[in-house]
């Protein structure tokens, strides 16, 4: 597996080589790479990235995945057009 | 980490990392920066990252401006191997009563006389400036040319990587616990990971900054407050300035990168450290904006979050020395403005430290002025 022709984020055109130097750089959480790198503040809100990335910060911290401090998961859940949000959501909001 | 220092500076946002840089470039290299999380965690990695000089007080104009002048050569200053993302496309302000509009008028007259090059246009004249602007119940608006929008992370990101080449110690993940004075002086840090001696110690904690004071014993008139914003995709350039209006209460900006980041300020908002995102944020948030840029109605908004400012009376920043406690320095209360002062912010609380020559005098600043009744009520706020 080529690490600079495989992708980690889509969104942002990072690949795993990308990671690896940030993480050779010092970055070793993942809030500290989302940041620099801005893996997993795509459109697609960190759904392919994130468990990726998850796996390399794991690796690199020799600790298993479920020791990972994790990114926060930030609403919305899908992309919504403002349109949407700024018309007729009364409803939805009661429901909440 | 090391065991003792000459400063210790507590805070790993732009205001830490800009005067751990800035003390070091001074010649005061023995310095160690504590973070409780990563850099840009707190309140500079939630800002809404603009930059503006158009301010209503000579205090303000003065560090906004030197501040922005840092922003043209950070990436030089600094050496950076990236780029901060520095973008001057400039702040429209937006007038919508005739009082604003005198009020700008005024601000524009003062920034002028401190040669900053705003002006007032008309709607017809900012229109051509964005062109999706609707335009209805706007009197005139204020731009400025040279205001603009930095990346936070990377900003921060530039300070901390040029302190450290310069031998300061940054320690993240690091929480203090306690400070140490004795007989009236500080004399050391304890933390998480350990104790620190030193005498000089700058509280550059942000929403945690009257805690962080408190452990001194020192008592500031500072609260932190929730404010909310969001990011939508990335989109083709559409929006050059900043689009901001105090009485509409809303600001959105495109950044370099494409996408908007907007926000505005809740008046029934509460004190107290509060990140959680709410519904009513988003929902109102599309409302402002999208009444104002109909266009962004087709953008999609990506993510919510929420930072906090940290208030003073004034809704100025708190600068220098305490009386109650020698060798403890605040830089504190920057009530929404930290990261654009952020530049000059560091080179001024460095100077203070090291009692070196003032760029700008900062007693104005100090924490004595609530006392004294000496506010710096500035008119021109989100």
């Amino acid at each position: 597996m080529k690490e600079e022709k495989t992708i980690v984020c889509r969104c942002e055109d990072l690949t795993l080589k990308d990671i690896r130097e940030l993480i050779k750089k010092g970055f070793r959480t993942m809030d500290e790479i989302k940041r620099i790198s801005r893996c997993g503040m795509g459109p697609c809100q960190g759904r392919t990235c994130r468990q990726i990335l998850m796996q390399e910060v794991a690796r690199a911290q020799g600790k298993s995945i479920d020791e990972i401090q994790i990114t926060t998961f930030r609403p919305p859940t899908k992309n919504v057009k403002l349109g949407v949000l700024a018309g007729g959501a009364e409803e939805y909001e009661e429901d909440c | 980490m090391k065991r003792t220092a000459e400063v210790v500076i507590i805070g790993g946002g732009i205001t830490g990392v800009a005067t751990a840089f800035n003390l070091a470039k001074r010649g005061c290299r023995d310095v160690v920066l504590l973070e409780k999380g990563y850099l840009a965690s707190g309140s500079t990695g939630r800002c809404g990252a603009g930059v503006r000089q158009q301010w209503g007080l000579e205090m303000n104009c003065l560090l906004a401006k030197g501040a922005c002048e840092q922003f043209e050569n950070l990436n030089e200053i600094l050496e950076y191997d990236g780029d901060i993302e520095f973008h001057q496309g400039g702040y429209l302000l937006l007038a919508t009563t005739e009082k604003e509009v005198e009020q700008f008028k005024k601000n524009i007259k003062l920034q002028n006389s401190l040669g900053i090059n705003s002006k007032l246009l008309s709607v017809e004249e900012a229109r051509e400036i964005v062109p999706y602007l609707n335009t209805e119940g706007i009197l005139a608006c204020a731009f400025h040319q040279k205001d603009g929008h930095a990346n936070p992370f990377y900003t921060t990101q530039a300070y901390a990587d040029a302190a450290k080449r310069l031998g300061v110690e940054i320690n993240t993940y690091t929480t203090v616990t306690d400070i140490k004075v004795e007989r009236g002086r500080v004399v050391g840090v304890v933390t998480d990971k350990g104790e620190i001696s030193t005498n000089k110690v700058l509280n550059a904690a942000g929403g945690w900054a009257g805690q962080i004071a408190e452990m001194a014993g020192v008592s500031l008139p500072i609260y932190p407050e929730r404010h909310e914003a969001l990011v939508t995709e990335p989109i083709e350039r559409l929006i050059d300035p900043m689009v901001m209006s105090f009485s509409f209460n809303i600001y959105c900006q495109q950044t370099p990168h494409g996408s908007f980041v907007m926000g505005y300020g809740d008046p029934n908002e509460k004190p107290g450290v509060n990140l959680k995102s709410s519904w009513h944020f988003i929902q109102t948030m599309a409302k402002k904006v999208t009444a104002i840029l109909p266009i962004m109605e087709n953008v999609r908004v990506v993510r919510q979050w929420a930072g906090l400012y940290t208030m003073t009376p004034d809704a100025a920043p708190i600068l220098g020395s305490v009386p109650e406690v020698e060798g403890f320095y605040v830089a504190v209360g920057f009530s929404g403005h930290g990261f654009m002062l952020g530049p000059m912010t560091g080179i001024l609380m460095a100077e203070h430290i090291l009692g070196m020559a003032m760029t700008l005098p900062i007693d104005k600043l100090d924490v004595g002025r609530f006392e004294r009744g000496e506010l710096i009520q500035e008119p021109s706020v989100v």
